[in-house]
């Protein structure tokens, strides 16, 4: 969960610039427009930086980083593989 | 002598058929293609609008995803003569409805015989070319069938005279779609004249682009100029490169490429978010120039840029800039090839007061402006006041341009194409200096912004926000701010809004993101809900967007 919060609040603050936007589990990030083409590399070299994953640039598309659900599973996947 | 694109496309076809052309860079892999093979398969396309009774003069508009499909109808256009357009495609994040009144927009004012798409995209293609409208065929690239050979082809791209249209290019949105720049083969063919020599391009260069073609840096540098001169073009998609701009690095290294051109953000961009992991190996000695180009050129950009991969190879002496437009087919002038770029220093203060650039040597007034360089040949420059009347050196006006490339005007828009041009001069939109022949570009009076290299005009942004509810219908303004981080032009958006609730503003704020997000192909990055009676509008009752800019700056700078 925590996790979770982690990549939330990075969201909000550093791409949405709207630390106040609480974002939904579910809610749609690349699809929906709310997170630019632009900001898709930040937001990956954020998870990378703080959960010591590797995020390829193939990962970075509407089927594995759409939803904060789908960025958790995925950054679980990589630790798992990681060890 | 060439007189046409189709002639030159055909000749390489005959002489170098096995000649690479496009190393096209895709998911998959690297995939080369040879001019034979290039040309076989815009041959097909051709033999399509042939069978469609396409005539050629005629409009078509390619909704295709950057790839080998894309690039072969687009020659497959002109070999038959017709005029190409290329339609960015629908994105996962668009709004089918605004996408189809977009499309709308280009199919009423350009009147295309034909669209090419994919199946998946029929139904769209079919609801937004309905009854009434010209087109009477819609390809399907899957469709396209291989048959004949050049030799026992006709084709009537062959036959074209220098002064007939050879494509059409669009900015995007919806005003952007409504104002092609038409442009002949003659003036396509004296741009790659003038600009060859400018860069000393020859069959040698290897240009490695992931612009997209819908844009004239793309359409001309990254695709058609490489094309004709027989030069290698190693080509990735735009989607690709904003996931992984080390790919970029990677393909100069790997083929030796030797000219790319870039819009100022991608200077910052790759600077700040390469990893070094990505760049292992990477050699980046063969790049003889990567030109900025198509948005203001900031040399601190160049600076990061350069600081970031001189230790890969990057020559300082590679860093040049351009300034282009698709009125001229692309560039207008060329800086940093044989001398060093010029960079003039001066007053700022003085500048945006007095529209004077004043030599200033230091203090916190200091600006330096980079040089876009002296005009290809046979482009002329001059700057006017607003009168039309020629300004001396160091005294800032309009941009006007003369010259044997220049556009044979707005396509069916007879209207904008009278009102751009001033005693034969084409008016830019842009304000500059110049000093000796250099030209320094210092900002514009048309209201555009550039985000990442991309037009925008503010009022389609307007025009869509003002839907959103809460929102003061005609009461929103939208305009650029510089961002030096970025290295771009970044959004904001003031609306009046009746409601004062905090709360109830964040949400319509948010909406006011979401509906241009899904409406267009940028982000807002500042959305400011403000009261009624904030906006200022001009004595004829329109909102005058440079006004609310300073009144935004002055709160904003109020605040800190």
């Amino acid at each position: 969960m925590e996790q979770i919060e982690t990549i939330a609040s990075f969201i909000s603050r550093e791409i949405l610039k709207d630390p106040a936007r609480k974002l939904g589990m579910d809610e749609l990030l690349i699809s929906s427009g709310l997170i630019d083409s632009f900001s898709l590399v930040d937001l990956a070299l954020f998870i990378e930086d703080q959960f010591g994953v590797r995020i390829e640039d193939t990962d970075l598309n509407v089927d594995t980083f759409d939803s904060l659900t789908e960025l958790s599973a995925l950054v679980e996947r990589r630790s798992g593989s990681d060890s | 002598m060439n007189r046409n694109l189709a002639q030159v496309l055909v000749r390489s076809a005959q002489e170098v058929p096995n000649r690479e052309a496009v190393i096209l860079q895709q998911r998959e892999g690297d995939l080369p293609i040879q001019f034979g093979e290039l040309v076989q398969g815009a041959l097909r396309y051709a033999q399509a609008f042939q069978r469609a009774g396409i005539k050629p003069d005629e409009p078509v508009i390619l909704i295709l995803q950057h790839g080998r499909e894309l690039i072969e109808s687009f020659l497959g256009a002109l070999l038959h003569g017709s005029i190409p357009a290329i339609m960015p495609f629908l994105t996962e994040k668009l709004s089918p409805d605004r996408y189809r009144e977009s499309l709308q927009a280009l199919i009423t004012i350009s009147e295309p015989g034909a669209l090419v798409t994919y199946t998946e995209f029929l139904g769209e293609a079919k609801a937004a070319a309905d009854a009434g409208s010209s087109v009477r065929s819609i390809l399907l690239s899957s469709e396209i069938p291989q048959e004949g050979s050049l030799e026992t082809t006709e084709l009537p791209g062959l036959q074209r005279s220098p002064e007939d249209l050879a494509l059409l290019q669009h900015s995007s949105g919806t005003t952007g779609l409504q104002k092609g720049v038409a442009l002949s083969n003659r003036s396509v063919l004296n741009q790659i004249d003038s600009y060859k020599a400018a860069i000393g391009m020859t069959s040698e260069d290897v240009v490695v682009s992931w612009l997209p073609l819908y844009h004239d840096m793309g359409l001309i540098a990254g695709f058609i100029m490489p094309i004709m001169l027989r030069s290698k073009l190693v080509l990735m998609s735009p989607f690709d490169w904003v996931r992984a701009p080390y790919r970029m690095l990677r393909a100069v290294s790997d083929y030796q490429g030797t000219l790319s051109w870039l819009p100022n953000f991608a200077y910052n961009f790759c600077s700040q978010k390469i990893r070094d992991r990505d760049l292992e190996g990477v050699d980046l000695s063969s790049w003889r120039a990567v030109i900025n180009c198509s948005e203001p050129m900031r040399n601190d950009s160049h600076e990061r840029f350069y600081q970031r991969f001189k230790e890969y190879g990057l020559d300082k002496q590679a860093l040049a800039t351009c300034y282009a437009m698709a009125e001229n087919v692309f560039a207008v002038t060329q800086g940093g090839f044989g001398t060093p770029l010029l960079i003039d220093s001066i007053d700022r203060e003085q500048l945006s007061r007095e529209g004077r650039a004043v030599p200033c040597s230091e203090g916190k007034q200091l600006l330096r402006l980079v040089s876009a360089g002296k005009p290809i040949q046979n482009t002329q420059v001059r700057i006017v006041d607003e009168q039309g009347n020629q300004v001396t050196d160091r005294i800032v006006g309009e941009i006007a341009l003369q010259g044997d490339c220049l556009l044979s005007g707005y396509y069916h828009r007879e209207d904008l194409t009278r009102k751009a041009f001033l005693d034969g001069w084409y008016l830019t939109g842009d304000l500059g200096y110049q000093v000796s022949g250099e030209l320094f570009v210092t900002g514009r009076r048309k209201e555009i912004i550039i985000v990442g290299g991309k037009n925008v005009y503010p009022q389609d942004l307007e025009y869509l926000v003002a839907d959103v509810p809460g929102v003061h219908p005609g009461r929103v303004v939208v305009f650029g701010l510089f961002n030096e981080e970025l290295g771009t032009e970044e959004i904001v958006l003031v609306a009046e809004v009746d409601d004062d609730d905090q709360e109830v503003r964040v949400g319509i704020a948010r909406e006011i993101r979401s509906v241009v997000a899904q409406g267009t192909d940028v982000a807002v990055r500042y959305v400011e809900t403000v009261d009624p009676g904030w906006l200022i509008k001009t004595s004829s009752g329109k909102i005058a967007r440079g006004a609310n800019r300073d009144q935004y700056l002055q709160i904003k700078a109020g605040n800190q």
